[in-house]
């Protein structure tokens, strides 16, 4: 197996899988074309991350990565979340295949996406939070009719 | 160790117990050198010669136009290059098609880069070339078409014997890729006017590592591997003598029970297409229905990417193979799919099962079973998939 078994638990039981309906944030990166697109939903109180949810499409790898973010977010301040990085994804899932680290890329991505969506739904600025380049709008992506 | 349900043959299959018992012994007390002068290592020749003649009379070919390779890419890269290069004379110009195997499409890459010209035909939805394309192809200084004669991935079957009839009309050499063909569906190659045709041991339960290429008699070849006098001086190398015997054993093995084996098969892949085809919603077969493989199936589902199938289908002890790009190893998925017409995200769910002459249909029945809950797991993952029903609610 290519992946190591944190990986593969986070693929097998996914945390966190959904959406949240009134979401204080939500981020959506990747593209359908490279076959990763991840969404993260964020309940966001009194400055802290009270819930995450995720919808992926995407590798085993990215499946994992979005699982992983989400628990890492859980519970955390903004200026904590912000420090959640590719990294500390990669770390807490026992390391990814090199072919693989662009899917913690995008994990780190979407958390910045969500919280961006966040602040510019309150009108606050985070401090040191830049607007999230991989954003991709809600529809661009769907499939066409068939 | 659990049960394992090897849908990939396409890939590799295992060694049959009759090529084993036949060719361990020249692992081990018949190592000889079949060049050699002892006495024992004149077996070892006959038995590479009785090989040739068992590939030979597979396809209708002279055993003198049959040489053993390392395998289907090697011979492959040999008919490419050795023709083009034993060629240049008349001409610089290759045609060949969108879907050919890497081995075919990197070499004719490579060639470019050498200064030929390469025309790659375009296939349609279900992976056919356009004979009318070929012909429009065709200049003054073509001097090889090489298509393959079915697809690894989507298991399409060209119009061969027209193709053939074509080029030798036009005086130009025909090369074929027939690695997942050969053993697996009746070969003529004079009544198809095949001049050069790679094939490959591993794909027909022969060990990996043993493929043969036959060049028709008066075909002008250079030599890709010098240093030897193997091969009527046309390939150096020790030959792999077990290999060979393989080769040669299972080709012979394949030809005898191919009627049967491949209406068995064909069963069997029916079933399977049928089954996902009517239980999952929004996915199709790829390739064509009936010119195809008889063991081939590749199902494309829409909203989900096809290495997480091929997780979930490993947890379930079954063997796959997909077109996305993470079993690609790039960001593209199959160049195969894409040539059909899929779009990138379309391309990406693609699920091959290839069926080998040890599956069952026990077997077919389980795969039958797992799938549906793996394809709908995964889209209720999918961001795409909560689009979609959505999208539908709304037109309700």
């Amino acid at each position: 197996m290519m992946y190591s078994e944190k990986v593969m638990d986070h693929f097998m039981n996914p945390r966190n899988v959904g959406e949240i309906e009134d979401a204080s944030g939500v981020g959506t990166v990747g593209n359908a074309k490279c076959g990763d697109i991840m969404r993260i939903f964020l309940k966001i109180e009194d400055g802290i991350v009270l819930d995450a949810k995720f919808k992926t499409f995407g590798c085993g790898a990215a499946v994992a990565t979005s699982s992983m973010a989400t628990e890492l977010i859980k519970g955390k301040t903004i200026q904590e979340a912000l420090k959640i990085t590719n990294k500390a994804v990669m770390e807490a899932l026992d390391g990814l295949p090199p072919i693989k680290v662009h899917c913690s890329c995008l994990a780190e991505e979407a958390l910045h996406a969500a919280l961006w969506d966040y602040a510019e739904k309150n009108g606050i600025v985070i401090e040191g939070l830049e607007k999230p380049v991989n954003d991709i709008s809600e529809h661009e992506n769907l499939p066409e009719e068939e | 160790m659990d049960k394992i349900y090897y849908f990939d043959n396409a890939a590799t299959t295992r060694v049959s117990p009759e090529v084993m018992e036949e060719i361990s012994e020249y692992f081990t007390e018949n190592y000889f050198n079949p060049s050699s002068i002892c006495t024992p290592a004149q077996k070892c020749k006959e038995v590479v010669e009785k090989a040739r003649g068992r590939v030979a009379a597979a396809f209708n070919a002279d055993p003198k136009e049959i040489y053993f390779t390392s395998g289907g890419s090697e011979a492959d890269n040999w008919a490419i290059k050795g023709i083009a290069e034993a060629y240049s004379g008349k001409g610089k110009h290759i045609i060949t098609s969108a879907i050919e195997h890497h081995a075919v499409l990197h070499t004719c890459e490579y060639l470019e880069s050498k200064g030929y010209e390469v025309t790659y035909l375009p296939v349609n939805k279900e992976g056919f070339v356009s004979l009318e394309d070929l012909k429009a192809a065709i200049r003054p200084d073509t001097i090889l078409i090489t298509i393959m004669f079915a697809n690894n991935e989507i298991g399409t079957i060209q119009p061969i014997g027209e193709i053939g009839k074509i080029a030798k009309e036009n005086g130009i050499i025909f090369h074929t890729d027939a690695v997942q063909a050969a053993g697996h569906i009746p070969i003529d190659v004079k009544a198809l006017n095949i001049d050069l045709m790679s094939m490959s041991g591993h794909k027909i339960y022969a060990p990996k590592g043993a493929g043969a290429l036959y060049i028709r008699k008066g075909i002008k070849i250079k030599n890709l591997i010098h240093g030897g006098q193997q091969e009527r001086g046309r390939r150096a190398t020790t030959e792999n003598v077990p290999g060979i015997v393989g080769i040669g054993k299972a080709m012979e093995d394949a030809v005898s029970h191919m009627t049967e084996e491949a209406e068995r098969q064909r069963k069997i892949r029916d079933k399977i297409i049928d089954a996902i085809t009517s239980k999952v919603d929004h996915c199709w077969l790829n390739g064509s229905r009936e010119n195809r493989l008889p063991g081939n199936i590749n199902i494309s589902f829409e909203f989900i990417e096809g290495e997480s199938i091929l997780l979930l289908l490993d947890m379930n002890g079954i063997c796959g193979s997909s077109g996305s790009a993470c079993t690609s190893g790039s960001l593209d998925p199959s160049h195969v799919l894409l040539a059909i017409g899929l779009p990138h995200e379309k391309a990406h769910g693609s699920l091959r099962l290839t069926i080998g002459r040890f599956n069952t249909e026990e077997e077919a029945d389980y795969v039958i079973k797992k799938i549906p809950p793996i394809i709908e797991r995964l889209r209720q993952m999918s961001p795409l998939y909560a689009e979609f029903i959505k999208s539908e609610n709304k037109e309700k």
